[in-house]
């Protein structure tokens, strides 16, 4: 017995040593591993969307604002965000100030700011055309700015709010969508190499109800309460007369202001933003689907927009301007204004000249009823007379 | 050489009036107006861009335009209370475009102008296409040179709907030369501007003659931002405004890259100081004719001396009464009809003169043109010149011109009846209790002037009164606006499709199914569970071997 035990106890430092070595090793590969999947973005777009419309909604537009001001702070320049607004609150008539747009009561903060650039608003925000942004099958004629022009190399900031319920958010009142068109949609996105990660706040009611469908890879989501629960708003302003924030994203702008783009605090923190003591709903995330851990995920990986610089001591030479030569003639002819009101010209004006259309078949068929009864009445001699 | 001179050829001036007005409100208007020789039509793509703003370069020479005007305003101009603007603009949203003529396709080059323009200006113009773009007949002649002016090349569109906030002024701003850090620029803060009681801001491109010649033309990129400042809810109980009280900033320079930086202060009520003092007080005093009227000014180079404030401002005596003005509204009870009526006021105590209405009427509201009636004190006045285009659904709205001779010192009536059409279900805004829009209507005409015009075209106007060319002495050409329309269509219940639904599935499924259930399923008879005292007696009758209970 104690002869098998003393091989035993060998064996069991034998077995003790092997698992240190195997542990190291993991370890060692974990750091490895942590680098091969650490972030390889190069670039950072956002889309935010406020879909609410109406005076009593502006918490909604300041939502969006807040997030707006604060993704603009830490790097992200005009032409990489998608800027969406239902309505018009800040120059709304019923706006006691306007041209501002205030987060915080005693409006102490102005989220609307002084080159504020919104890409669509108005009735332009409508279901289809977020998910034709998103998916970036837009007509041609729409301009750069209303675009998403993301690659596969681009990290993806989405963030929503207006009014939802369990499995849909409300566009404007009067549409909706829902959580299975909108994973859809990333699925589109990933198929087509459109994002690298993405990141998606909801701060609606029952927002996590949105993200339970999604099925692509490389999305974290972050909603402001679960399903069954509501959102609330945060605190009116007696002198405005609405709720100017919601909870979720008043926590959340308080704490993305102490972020500066060197900042390193990960997801971890993001996903403590909120608690049910301030939030009164519980605010629930979603990572499973992201390869990365979301304590190696910086703050500024989808927030700002950090650019690598490789500085290069080389001279570069420029080539001579390109000199048009200017038409030395002088010319004969003198130009002239026209007369704004002529009114000769508009009283004797020819009518426009109308394009000739084949007669229309009503008058084609009244035409051959007219002659056949005439040849009817009067007998076919008389055609001969004609032809 | 070749390089000097086409530095030479870039030209750019600023200008700010401040005009106080009867009412008791302040108007001031900003010019920033930059000229360039150059030919954005040739072959070689124009690529050195200095003060002239890259992006309406590209967009003059891709489309081929020749003259573009384009006006995001907020609130209506009250003719009768602070006399002409400068520059006319109607509520919302206006653009028109004369195209070159070597377009071939007009509407395809329409239809992308106005999405790039709505990236541009970060406004809803991508909802200008076929059922809001008329093409006049006889209005909107060019304002700049051009051989000869065939309409087919002309677009107009309005959305009176639009709404104009910073995010139309941040772009418009990034266009001049300084941006917003230098020069008169720099007083264009939105709180203040959007805080008033009417606020335009327009973009005017269009190829002007160089000097009086016109042997050369060069382009003109003007810029004017129009604001009517009410003292009153601005908080001013004092008699006594300044630049900073308005705007609240401050000047701090010139515009290095600008030729002249002058602000004008209208001060033609006030010949001996008896009303207001200028500080810092100044010598310039220029005299210009402006909308028939000879106006004197204070004079402020920037470049010499910057102005701050002006105290002790009275009310001055009466005003020049403007000549023509007109107003629209819409009469009539119910959902189904009403009439609009156009009034336009001929002040003129003597002199009669011709007016071109124009009026474009959303084809969702069926006008009845027999219905058509223009009167003139009480009387009949047919007008010389009408051309109407009906609407076809969906496609095209009316478009209505005439050329009515307006009577001394009367009141001139258009009516027209109209019945509302009931849009499909999906064609109704997100609000359509709000009602529906109506563009203003544009009356232009040669109003006769009681001072001689200058009919020369030098580079020492001012700005403000060089806008409109003017062809002869005794008239000047002015454009009114009225009020757009607002109109209720009948609007359905929304919530109608869901109710639908949900009765009919009801109804279905309770009325079908049951029938289904009874002719299709079978019954059977099933003994229920016997309770558990009835279990343990059969359990221990079966021991027993005594028959079970039932």
């Amino acid at each position: 017995m104690s002869a098998l035990l003393k091989r035993s106890c060998s064996h069991n430092m034998l077995a003790a040593i092997i698992m240190l070595i195997f542990i190291c090793f993991c370890v060692h590969f974990q750091n490895t591993a942590g680098q091969f999947f650490s972030s390889g973005h190069t670039n950072n777009w956002a889309v935010l969307v406020c879909t609410s419309r109406f005076w009593f909604n502006y918490r909604h537009v300041a939502n969006t604002l807040s997030v707006y001001r604060s993704v603009k702070r830490l790097g992200i320049p005009d032409s990489h965000i998608v800027l969406m607004l239902a309505d018009d609150m800040a120059c709304n008539h019923r706006n006691p100030k306007p041209a501002t747009v205030f987060s915080h009561r005693n409006m102490e903060l102005n989220v609307y700011g002084d080159d504020v650039e919104v890409d669509y608003r108005g009735y332009e925000v409508t279901v289809e055309n977020f998910l034709r942004v998103l998916t970036g099958r837009l007509p041609p004629s729409t301009p750069r700015s209303k675009r998403l022009l993301s690659d596969d190399r681009s990290n993806i900031l989405i963030y929503l709010t207006g009014h939802g319920g369990n499995g849909f958010l409300k566009f404007q009142d009067s549409e909706e969508i829902s959580n299975v068109e909108l994973a859809d949609a990333f699925e589109q996105m990933w198929q087509k190499r459109r994002y690298n990660e993405l990141l998606f706040i909801i701060d609606t009611c029952q927002g996590a109800s949105m993200y339970e469908r999604f099925y692509s890879p490389n999305i974290m989501a972050l909603a402001s309460s679960q399903v069954g629960e509501d959102s609330l708003s945060h605190q009116p302003d007696l002198a405005i007369g609405v709720h100017l924030m919601d909870r979720y994203t008043f926590y959340l702008l308080e704490f993305l202001e102490d972020i500066h783009p060197a900042s390193k605090s990960n997801m971890n923190d993001l996903f403590k933003v909120c608690p049910k003591s301030q939030c009164v709903s519980t605010p629930g995330h979603r990572t499973d689907l992201f390869l990365r851990d979301p304590g190696s995920v910086l703050i500024t990986d989808f927030f700002g927009s950090v650019r690598k610089v490789e500085i290069t001591m080389e001279a570069i030479h420029l080539t001579d301007p390109i000199l048009h030569p200017m038409s030395e003639e002088v010319q004969e002819k003198t130009y002239s204004y026209v007369d704004q009101l002529p009114v000769s010209e508009i009283i004797h004006q020819k009518p426009k000249q109308k394009d000739w259309h084949p007669p229309d078949g009503f008058i084609l068929g009244l035409w051959t009823l007219i002659l056949l009864v005439f040849f009817k009445t009067y007998g076919i001699k008389h055609l001969k007379h004609i032809f | 050489t070749l390089v000097a001179r086409s530095l030479l050829a870039n030209d750019f001036q600023e200008e700010l009036v401040i005009r106080p007005l009867h009412s008791g409100d302040i108007y001031a208007s900003f010019q920033f107006r930059t000229l360039w020789e150059t030919d954005f039509m040739r072959e070689n793509k124009v690529s050195h861009y200095r003060l002239f703003p890259k992006s309406l370069g590209q967009v003059i020479s891709k489309f081929s335009v020749r003259e573009l005007h384009i006006s995001f305003t907020q609130g209506y101009w009250r003719t009768m209370q602070w006399g002409q603007p400068f520059l006319p603009s109607p509520p919302g949203a206006e653009l028109w475009v004369w195209f070159q003529d070597s377009v071939t396709d007009v509407d395809a080059a329409w239809k992308e102008l106005t999405n790039v323009l709505s990236g541009i200006f970060c406004a809803s113009l991508n909802f200008i296409d076929s059922t809001n773009t008329v093409q006049p007949s006889a209005s909107f002649k060019p304002l700049g040179i051009v051989n000869e002016t065939d309409h087919r090349f002309l677009r107009y569109a309005t959305l009176p709907r639009e709404i104009v906030c910073t995010e139309n002024l941040t772009p418009w701003k990034k266009l001049l030369p300084c941006g917003s850090k230098a020069g008169l620029a720099v007083l264009l803060k939105s709180e203040k501007l959007f805080h008033s009681s009417f606020f335009s801001q327009t973009v005017h491109i269009r190829p002007v003659c160089q000097d009086r010649e016109c042997k050369t033309t060069s382009w003109e990129l003007r810029q004017t931002l129009n604001v009517v400042f009410d003292l009153h809810t601005s908080g001013q109980g004092k008699r006594e405004w300044s630049l900073f009280k308005m705007f609240s900033r401050t000047l701090t320079e010139a515009c290095p890259l600008a030729s002249s930086s002058k602000i004008y202060i209208d001060v033609t009520d006030n010949p001996q100081e008896e009303y207001f003092e200028l500080s810092p007080a100044t010598p310039l005093l220029s005299q210009a004719v402006v909308l028939g009227d000879r106006r004197t000014f204070s004079v402020y180079d920037l470049t010499q001396q910057l102005f701050k404030s002006v105290s002790d401002l009275l009310p001055a005596g009466s005003m020049l009464r403007p000549l023509l003005h007109a107003e629209r509204y819409v009469a009539g009870y119910g959902l189904q009809t009403g009439e609009i009526h156009t009034v336009m006021y001929n002040n003129h105590p003597f002199r009669s003169f011709p007016v071109l209405l124009l009026d474009s009427v959303p084809w969702y509201l069926r006008l009845y043109i027999h219905t058509l009636t223009v009167t003139s004190k009480g009387k009949d006045n047919t007008p010389s010149y009408i051309h109407y285009q009906p609407s076809k659904d969906r496609m095209r709205p009316h478009l209505l011109e005439m050329l009515v001779q307006l009577p001394p010192h009367s009141v001139t009536e258009v009516t027209v009846q109209f019945e509302r059409a009931l849009l499909k279900w999906t064609e109704y805004t997100p609000d359509p209790n709000h009602g529906f829009y109506v563009g203003s209507s544009v009356i232009s005409a040669l109003v006769p002037s009681s001072v001689a015009m200058d009919t020369n075209i030098t580079q020492e106007q001012p700005l403000f009164s060089s806008f409109f060319p003017c062809k002869e002495e005794s008239s000047y050409f002015v454009r009114v606006y009225t009020e757009p329309l607002l109109v209720n269509l009948p609007t359905p219940d929304f919530s109608m499709p869901y109710n639908v639904i949900c009765l009919t599935c009801t109804v279905v499924a309770v009325g079908y199914g049951s029938l289904y259930n009874l002719l299709t399923r079978s019954f059977q008879i099933e003994e229920p569970n016997p309770r558990l005292a009835k279990k343990i007696a059969n359990f221990i009758r079966r021991i027993r071997g005594v028959p079970l209970l039932s």
